[in-house]
């Protein structure tokens, strides 16, 4: 991966983590802690993995994404609104009366292929979408990002006892593994360790990364072995990009007050010009 | 004339998706290891690409087919009743009804079907359930002629269904051939002094009541309800103005079901006595269904009885 593209993405990333503070404080609501930390992941899939024009133009052929963790929704909002699915203009009403920016995503929404909200859903929906498109011979890629304490549903392991089986090499599962839940440490509410592991038996290629860095974001999601489904064990820091968040589980949900909004866009605002200044 | 005739809904429906899943290549079926039960070995073998053995896994089952629908498949997720509407209930309310996903579920085997296996395999809550949840339309063939009409018209149907049949082999209540509109109920017989609104299995049952109430100078109106949901609300007012008495029987719980549908409207819009005549809100004892249906008193006999009741008031 050549600098110019990290850096692009960098920055693209990092523009998305300051919409999702600023939508977060401006509804006072919101799931920030996961939002932050699985930014940089679907970042790599809406600006340079996926092909976001096929995917607009409703192809059947186009790659689909599923947010199964759907309370991370401000950041995929930021990057549909950002990518052209919808005005700008519209991040406004998130979480508003009447609006279609629901706290979780919802089909009405362009670009939202699946509404999805409560967990264990989306790896079982993305393994349907794959067994169809394959069968078709079909060039699309499914991807799926899950939460780390979603693992816990059993029908995620029903999913994923289902991929293997049917040879489901266009799809991707990713695991925000960002170690917090709404409780604490994952290990102490349910222990999801040897994760990587657990995948692998059940017949997974299993690509562990550091789900904050482009660099081994974006050769995970590409990458591809006949006749496996893949899953990435995305390590990242719950919160990132604003200190006083970061690997915090009181910030899955929290919503900073004036002066920590203040102190979290000054952190993300410095980043940013630090990125174009390179 | 009620017939003498019986057949079976789920092998009904089985055999006219396998005709049908040549000209629709959208169609697919999925299965929880239900294949034997749902009897799904015949379009398995001839439709392979258009199968989908999901293993004993009915949460998946019913989430990865509403994944596939949204790949432009028509898809028919089969399995015993009991399971796939309970253990499934969050992926049918999430995936296939939020979503709006084109999924049928068919649930075989429902209602008393599993008699002696207890109340694990009991399906008499999966009206209540369902049809609350919006987006749903819910379904319930009274024979194998009105199951095959209706599988036909699930292949042209674009939305989420659940449609629930029986195991054994039921009394034919229809000519095969039969045409029916999902929404409208079907009038099996006309009667001025009460209406029995019954749906699946009842039905035959309920016919078979209205000859004897005949006989005793009691004329009944019969009222197809296949389907419960959208029910057929003027079908509902019409019989309450003209019969003026209205007995609901169903092969579910007397909570929330057929009953409770016709109830929401009746007295509300018109009311009317009412009757609702079902399974108890208790552990089943264990027989087989006719064995049941007698015992609990929603074979001809105790319909019949119930319906003098409802005259006296």
């Amino acid at each position: 991966m050549d600098m110019e593209t990290v850096r692009f993405l960098e920055e693209a990333a990092c523009k998305r983590r300051i919409d999702i503070v600023n939508l977060i404080y401006q509804a006072q609501t919101g799931h920030i802690g996961g939002s932050l930390s699985s930014a940089d992941v679907l970042t790599a899939l809406y600006y340079h993995v996926m092909d976001v024009e096929k995917i607009k133009a409703g192809n059947p052929d186009r790659d689909r994404f599923i947010l199964s963790k759907g309370h991370s929704v401000e950041g995929f909002y930021s990057i549909l609104a950002d990518r052209g699915f919808f005005p700008r203009e519209e991040l406004k009403t998130y979480a508003q009366f009447h609006t279609r920016l629901a706290c979780h995503p919802t089909s009405k929404i362009p670009g939202v292929e699946v509404s999805t909200g409560s967990l264990g859903h989306g790896l079982p929906v993305a393994v349907g979408m794959a067994i169809s498109l394959k069968r078709g011979n079909s060039p699309a890629h499914i991807y799926v990002v899950m939460g780390d304490g979603e693992q816990g549903e059993g029908s995620v392991w029903e999913a994923a006892m289902a991929g293997p089986t049917y040879g489901l090499d266009n799809l991707t599962a990713v695991v925000d593994r960002n170690h917090l839940q709404i409780s604490g440490n994952t290990e102490n509410v349910m222990c999801l360790e040897p994760l990587a592991d657990r995948y692998r038996a059940f017949g997974w290629n299993v690509i562990c990364i550091n789900g904050n860095d482009f660099g081994e974001i974006i050769p995970a999601l590409t990458a591809r072995v006949p006749g496996k489904p893949t899953a990435i064990i995305s390590d990242t820091v719950k919160g990132k990009g604003v200190s006083f968040m970061e690997n915090q589980a009181a910030w899955h949900h929290k919503v900073p007050t004036e002066e920590q909004y203040r102190q979290a866009l000054q952190e993300l605002n410095q980043r940013l010009e630090s990125l174009s200044a390179r | 004339m009620s017939m003498q005739t019986k057949g079976s809904c789920r092998k009904a429906f089985t055999g006219t998706l396998d005709a049908l899943a040549y000209e629709h290549p959208d169609i697919n079926a999925v299965t929880t290891d239900a294949r034997g039960s749902v009897t799904l070995e015949q379009f398995a073998q001839n439709h392979p690409d258009q199968f989908v053995e999901m293993g004993i896994a009915e949460q998946d089952a019913v989430s990865v087919s509403a994944g596939m629908a949204l790949t432009g498949k028509n898809v028919f997720v089969c399995g015993p009743a009991c399971f796939l509407t309970t253990r499934s209930l969050e992926q049918v309310k999430v995936d296939v009804a939020y979503n709006k996903t084109n999924v049928k579920v068919v649930g075989v085997s429902g209602g008393l079907s599993y008699g002696p296996l207890g109340a694990t395999h009991t399906t008499v809550t999966d009206i209540a359930q369902i049809r609350c949840i919006f987006n749903m339309t819910v379904l319930l063939p009274a024979d194998a002629a009105q199951t095959e009409a209706l599988t036909r018209q699930l292949a042209q149907f674009h939305g989420p269904v659940y449609m629930r049949m029986g195991r054994g082999d039921v009394y034919d209540v229809y000519e095969k051939g039969e045409e029916f509109t999902i929404g409208k109920a079907k009038q099996l017989r006309d009667g001025s002094d009460l209406t029995i609104i019954a749906c699946g299995e009842m039905v035959w049952y309920a016919v078979r009541a209205a000859e004897k109430l005949a006989q005793e100078g009691v004329q009944a109106r019969v009222l197809d309800m296949f389907t419960v949901k959208p029910i057929d609300r003027e079908a509902i007012l019409k019989a309450a103005q003209e019969t003026g008495r209205i007995l609901t029987v169903e092969e579910h719980s007397v909570y929330g079901g057929l009953g409770g549908a016709v109830a929401e409207i009746l007295c509300q819009e018109k009311p009317v006595p009412l009757k609702i005549m079902g399974l108890p809100d208790e552990d089943i004892i264990l027989g087989n269904s006719t064995e049941l249906f007698t015992y609990y008193g929603i074979d001809a006999e105790g319909i019949r009885k119930g319906a003098l009741e409802l005259l006296k008031r």
